[in-house]
Parts: structure tokens; sequence; C-alpha cells
């Protein structure tokens, strides 16, 4: 056996440690790296302060303040061409959220009954699922949103198509649930009426109608009570063992208040009806819109469907026979064994579907349906010819966006994770 | 037993009886059909509806697809054919329209003649990406893979045959001093490298390829990157961006992975940046902004300027992929590769990424999938990509005016066909990866 040799004589610092010494190296690589980088950065910010003198342009964002000049369609907050920029902005980014937004709860929802319907036991329906999620998910979203404005302007019928012909007493097309009409220029569904008004909030952004707002705190009220009176159940049946039926409280306390409010304000749906060559009345929703939600929705729902199938697939056969086991019925064993489970699987690809959905919604280009891209990098752009502030600002808008909501996901998922030793 | 049988039992059949067919309510067709179509009155309920629907669709569309006109040559004289054979009213698919225009759907504007490039690549492209896809292909064809980029590009382009010569010749340049360098060290061998290898495109290759070129001229005929345009232009982007992202994926997973905050800083600034915006935006920036980013006066083909964006656009979401396989390796794995002594290179390149790209094969499909689809949003920066750029350029035309239902059936069935066999084949290496795992 050789004896283990001496230490080695302390020789002090070499120059060849940064690069052999495993404990220099990796600071030796991070200022390289570092240099480079910055390096990089120099170069393009250089060569854009070269490109833009040589222009004879500035990089300011003054003409967020300037008149914008032009109108938007389908603005959700008071809006006119004399407007500056900035508001114009604004009104596309609200866009983009509604058409998101709108977009993500019908995907959802025909998602969900999608993925469930894959799993039916029925072999026919089963098989159509499968034909519905292949084909929408393998053929550009693009496609989708073409169809779907295609449908719109080429197939449905002009307005005066739903006249009431005087002498047979009937149109040659008629509404659909008798409250919606498709025409080749707009959608007309019915709008929400109130008899009695509470007058609005003016804010800086936009009005809030009074009635709405008291809506919302009556349903808010109304969520917390019931989760009180739920807390409560939860105590007593912890000190007795026998929980108190408390489903008819929450109906009622869900309800009555809501049902109240909606009569004393006197709410009816107004029906669009035809007036001369147009619907009056009612709301008019551009077919742009229409075929940007509809084919997003379309699309997200096949991914959202696979999703669903994979979470509910992924809860072990097992957990269900144990809960059966312990005596609990189906819709128990769903709510309280089955589904938490599963959720846990289906959420964090479900928001990152959303995110896609968001993203996607740029696509508004297609159809010229006015969204963020459609407003700050589109018109404004055009007329105020600063591509690189608009296109800055614009993809910093996409990206807080996408963190904000990437940011709540990690939130939920911290809260769902299964807790580890 | 059967003697306390015969005593204690009055009567015991001793004789079996013949085995009898079951009841006719449960065996066959019928016994299926109740159980997968009529269970239950849900059941009985969804399965009307279903058939309601595949009946309605089928009314629907059927009478268009079997009208469907093949030889006209215009919308117009289609449909008079339509009414003509079917009486008035009848509804019909116009592919006339497909029978003279399918190869601008298939290859823009690119030069007739020389058709058969375009051909002959996406040919070679299924022999290169052989021995990636299928273990029967010989070991051997990687060489062939890893020349297949320059040929392709020299086969799409054209030009001189010099241009891809000299710079694979780059490469291997690269290749060589790394090799050579790299006996006193990889981080030296792999500096001295790149900077022979930069130092070559920045200053050497383009005189090289004049000079030669002047010496022997050899070549073939050039092909503008306006004349792309259809599935070669969706494939071109698509094929090319993956490539290219793959390596730059690699990198970037690896470096989110890294102990270095700085290098794991800046990767997962990089990543989520890319991934946080709208390809769109980015395509925006590929045809508004890299001018301003260049040196003054660099004014570069449009569509290498938006391969490279898709493929910064691509390896941020390859990233993420492998970083999903990277993550999904046991703790083990790496220990036992510090403890065999392997340094981070080594250890990397011989345990852990064929492990980690071997997880994340199925999801570098879908990637690409998502990526072959999303090459479609190219139209908006002015690219005929097939699905709006080539169909609105034929509708302009005043023959097929108004012509909506055709191309989109047509491209809509092409990228089916194309995306449903990768998802196919992503499932299929599955399972295959799977066996080989136990």
């Amino acid at each position: 056996m050789t004896t283990a040799p001496d230490a080695p004589e302390h020789q002090g610092f070499r120059l060849s440690q940064l690069i052999y010494d495993t404990r220099y190296r990796s600071m030796t690589i991070q200022i390289v790296v570092l240099f480079l980088v910055m390096g990089f950065v120099g170069w393009l910010v250089d060569n854009t302060i070269q490109n833009l003198n040589a222009l004879g342009k500035d990089f300011n964002y003054s003409f967020l303040g300037q008149r914008a000049g032009y109108d938007i369609g389908n603005a959700l907050i008071p809006y006119n061409n004399d407007m500056t920029h900035g508001r114009a902005l604004l009104v596309g980014l609200l866009n983009t959220l509604w058409v998101s937004f709108l977009g993500c709860i019908a995907a959802t929802v025909l998602g969900v009954i999608i993925g469930v319907l894959r799993l039916s036991k029925n072999w026919l329906v089963a098989r159509m699922m499968t034909i519905y999620v292949e084909v929408f998910r393998n053929i550009p979203v693009l496609l989708w949103i073409l169809v779907a404005l295609a449908l719109l302007t080429e197939v449905a019928p002009s307005p005066n198509q739903y006249k009431v012909n005087a002498a047979t007493g009937e149109a040659k097309t008629s509404m659909l649930f008798e409250s919606v009409a498709f025409t080749n220029r707009y959608t007309a569904i019915p709008s929400i009426h109130f008899d009695r008004s509470l007058g609005s909030l003016d804010t800086a952004l936009a009005p809030i109608s009074l009635n709405f707002l008291a809506i919302v705190l009556v349903l808010l009220a109304s969520w917390f009570v019931t989760k009180a009176v739920n807390k409560n159940a939860t105590k007593v049946q912890a000190a007795t063992g026998v929980r108190p039926t408390t489903w008819w409280q929450n109906a009622l306390i869900w309800l009555l208040p809501v049902a109240i409010v909606v009569t004393v304000l006197g709410i009816n749906p107004e029906e669009p009806v035809l007036k001369g060559f147009n619907f009056t009345k009612g709301t008019n929703v551009s077919n742009a819109f229409v075929a940007l939600w509809a084919g997003l929705s379309l699309y997200t729902a096949a991914f959202i469907a696979e999703i669903v199938r994979a979470g509910i697939m992924a809860v072990s056969k097992g957990q269900s026979e144990a809960a059966f086991a312990l005596g609990l019925r189906p819709s128990r064993t769903m709510r309280l064994v089955i589904l938490p489970q599963a959720l846990r699987v289906i959420i964090p690809p479900l928001i990152s579907q959303f995110l896609n959905l968001t993203k996607n919604s740029s696509l508004a280009i297609a159809v010229g349906y006015l969204d963020l891209r459609g407003t700050l990098g589109g018109i404004t752009l055009n007329q105020t010819g600063r591509e690189l502030e608009a296109i800055t600002l614009m993809m910093l808008i996409y990206l807080v966006i996408s963190l904000l909501i990437s940011g709540g996901m990690n939130i939920f998922n911290n809260r769902v994770k299964l807790k580890e030793r | 037993m059967s003697d306390t049988h015969a005593q204690t039992v009055a009567y015991v059949r001793e004789t079996m009886l013949p085995q009898q067919a079951a009841p006719t309510g449960q065996s066959g067709v019928i016994k299926w059909l109740r159980e997968n179509l009529f269970s239950g009155w849900v059941n009985t309920l969804l399965t009307l509806a279903g058939l309601y629907v595949a009946y309605s669709f089928v009314m629907h569309f059927y009478p268009w697809f079997a009208h469907g006109v093949w030889d006209a040559n215009s919308l117009k004289e289609c449909r008079a054919i339509i009414t003509d054979r079917y009486g008035a009213g009848a509804t019909g698919a116009c592919w006339a329209m497909i029978h003279e225009r399918w190869h601008q759907f298939l290859f823009g504007f690119y030069p007739s003649e020389l058709y058969w490039r375009p051909v002959l690549t996406f040919a070679l492209l299924f022999v290169a990406v052989g021995p990636l896809m299928f273990q029967w292909v010989p070991k051997k064809v990687v060489w062939f893979t890893l020349v297949f980029p320059f040929l392709a590009v020299w086969l799409l382009w054209g030009g001189s045959v010099w241009a891809p010569l000299l710079v694979l010749a780059g490469f291997v340049l690269g290749w060589i001093v790394f090799s050579f360098v790299g006996k006193f060290g990889p981080i030296a061998g792999f500096s001295a490298g790149a900077i022979v290898t930069i130092l070559y495109f920045l200053l050497a290759v383009g005189p090289l390829i004049d000079l030669f070129h002047s010496i022997i001229p050899l070549g073939i005929e050039h092909v503008d990157s306006a004349k792309f345009g259809g599935f070669l232009l969706a494939i071109t982007l698509g094929v090319g961006g993956i490539a290219m992202s793959l390596p730059a994926g690699i990198i970037l997973a690896l470096g989110r992975q890294s102990d270095m905050p700085l290098v794991k800083g800046l990767s997962i600034i990089f990543i989520e940046f890319i991934r946080g915006v709208p390809l769109i935006t980015l395509l925006f920036v590929a045809s508004l902004l890299l001018n301003y980013f260049l040196p003054p006066g660099t004014n570069f083909d449009i569509i290498l300027r938006v391969m490279i964006l898709v493929t910064m656009f691509a390896a941020a979401y390859i990233a993420e992929v492998i970083r999903g396989g990277l993550a999904a390796l046991p703790r083990g794995q790496y220990e036992a590769a510090d403890a065999l002594g392997l340094d981070y290179w080594k250890a990397q390149r011989l345990v852990i990424l064929p492990q980690a790209l071997k997880i994340s094969i199925p999801g570098i499909v879908s990637t690409f999938i998502g990526m072959f689809k999303d090459t479609t949003l190219v139209v908006f920066v002015g690219l005929f990509d097939p699905l709006k750029g080539i169909p609105d350029f034929i509708r302009a035309d005043f023959n097929w005016k108004g012509i909506y239902w055709e191309p989109f059936v047509f491209v809509g069935a092409i990228f089916f066909i194309l995306n449903f066999a990768m998802s196919r084949y992503s499932m299929h290496l599955e399972n295959r990866l799977q066996r080989d795992n136990h």
C-alpha cells in the first residue's frame, strides 16, 4: 500500500487556477459570459442608435399623447377618434382581454364536455369526440378563425332576410331561439336592460353601471354568507358527528337576495328587433369578434379536452374503489376523492392553455378585430411610424399579461401541491 | 367424493349437458350494441343525438363533395356545370381550382421546371432523419444527416456549389481546431474552435466563395426567396426552425439548470420573454425591427430573418420540454456521473442528455407540430403561406373570386395528414421507449 502523498505545498494563486480549479472556474465563465452579453447588447443598442440617427428619429413615447384619429368598431369603453393613441391602446388591450376571457370560458366548458364524453362508455359518442379532438388539434387555429369568418360573411344571410313577410307571416330565415340572429354584417344578440337605473359611476376609465355593481356586490355578500354557513356546519359536524343539512340555506342565500335586487331594478333581456335594414335594440356584435372568439374557443377546446381526459385517467382506479369501500356515494366519491386529485393534474396545463389562447388572440389581425396588436401594433404604428416604440411596448404588455397569469398559476400550484415530508 | 355423493344425494346427473348457445341478447352484435350504445337511457339518448349529428353532417357535406367538378376554368363555369348536372340550387365543390393551382399551394411561385429540387430535398429529408427516427436505419447515415442542411439549402435556393461547401468547410475547420486544441483542455478547445469558425465566417468565407466560383463556376440556377410559398415555405421554416432550435434549446435548458446564477438568470430571462409574447409580435420584430438592431445598411433575406426569430421562439419552448426531461431524471444519475469522475460536459453528453432527450422526444415532436402550424402566421409579414397567402392570391384572380371552402378543405387536409402522422409517430415512439426501460 502506498502512503498518501504529502499535501501539496501552498503555492499561492496561479492564473491557471481560473480555468482548471473548479472553485474559480464558474466565476471565470460567468465573467466571460457577462462581458459577451454586455458586448452583444451594447452592439445592438449602438446599431439601433445609429439607425435611428440615420432615419432622423428619436426614441420616445410622446406619440401616445397625440390624437389617434381613427375609429374602433367595438370599443368596450367610450372612445372616439379625437382621443389619444394611449386611449386607443387601452381600448385594444381591453379588447384582447375581453376576447381572451370569453374564449377561455367557452373553451373550458366545451373542453370539459368533450373530454368527459370521450371517456364515456358510449362507443359512438367517444369516437366522435376523438375525431373532434384530432381534427381541431392538428389543423392551424388560423384556419378555424378564417372558416368561422367565411361562414359568417359568406353563408349567413343579410339582415333583411329576417324580415317577416306581411303576406305569409313568415321570414326567409328565422332567429336562433328567437333572440340570436347571425347576419353577414354582424351577429345580433339580446342585451340586458334595466327598467330602473341607479345611474352610473363615472371613473376616469369608463362609466360603471351601478346596477351591475349592485348585483356583483350582492353576489359577493351571498358568497361570504354561504362560506360562513358551511364553516359553521363543519364545526357542528366536528363536534357532534352529524352534518346539518345546509343545501336549502345555501340555495336561499344565493338566490333570494339577487332575485330581489334584480326584480327591484326590473331586469329584462332586450331582444334584437329588425327595423328597416338593420337590427335595432339588443347588441350587434361584429363578425370579426364572433369569428375570432369561435375559432379560438373551438381550437383550444380540443386541447382542454385532452387535458381533462388525462387528468381523470390519472386518478387510479383504486382511489374510487377505496372510496366505495368506505361507503361513499358516487357523487361524493367524485366530489371528495376523484376531482381534488384530478384537478391537481388538470389545472397547470389548463392555465397554460389559457395563456396560449390569450397569445393566439393576436390572430385578430386575420379578421380585422382591433385588439392590442390592431391598435398599438397596427394603426398607431402605421400612423406614427414608430415601429421600435410600438412593438417593444406591445411585447412588454403581452409579457406582463403572461407573467401575471403564470404567476397566478405558480401560487395555485404551491397551494395544491402534495405536501411531502 | 363421488362415493359419498352416491350415498347422500338422491339424484346426481352423471353426464354433461350439451353446451348451449348464449341467449341472443348476450352475444354477437346485439350484445355489443346493448353494452356500447344502449346500456341505459342516458346512453341511448347520447347515441341518438350522436347519430343525428353525424347524419346531418353527412347529409350536408356529402352532396357538396359528390357534386365536385374537376374540370373547369373558373368558379362561374363550375357553378354552371353543377346547375346543369344536378339542377338549380345544388351545391358542389369546385375542385377545378385545386386542379389548376395545386402547384402554387405546394411550391408557391417556385419555377415549375425546377420542382424536382424541392421534391428531391423533401425525399432526402427522410433519409436524413431516418437514423434519428427508426432503429433499423444503419447508423452511418448520420453523416448524411450532418451534411443534409447544407445540401438542402443549396438545392432549394440554388446558386454556386461553393457556397454550401465552403460554409461546411468552416464548420469542419472549427471541429479540427477544437479537437486539436481540445487536448489542452475542453474550454480552450471550445473557445479556439468557436473563434476560428467565427473569424472564418466573418472574414474569409465571402471572398473564398467568389474566388472559387471564378475559378470553377459550378452551380445551379438561383431561386429568390420571394418565389417561396405554400407548403414549401411552411416545411422549410418548420424543419429549419426545429433543426436549429434543438441545439439552442438544449443549451438553454442546461443553462436554466446551471449552478451559475448569471447563466441561469440569462437563460430564464430569454426563455420567459420568448414564451410570454405571441409569435406574431416576434414576426413583426423580424420584418420591422431587425433592421434597427443590425449595423446600418444590413438587409438580408426575409425568410432568413423569419427563420431566426422562429428558431428563437422554438428554442425557448424546446428548452422547457428538455428541462422537463432533465428534471425527470433521478438525482442518482447525476451523482453516479459525478462519482465516476466525469466532468460536466462528459457527464451531460454520456449520462444525462441521452436519457433526458429520450424522455423529451414526445414533447419535442408536439413542439414541432405546434411550430409547423404556426408557420402559417408568416402571411402577416408578407410571405405566401399555404393557408391564407396563397388562397388570397388565387382569389385575386377574377376567375376564382369568391372561392373559400375548397382551399380550406385542401390545405386543412394536408395539414391534418402531416400533423396526425407526426403525433401518431410520437405515440409509437413513446411506447417503444417505454418498453426499452423495462
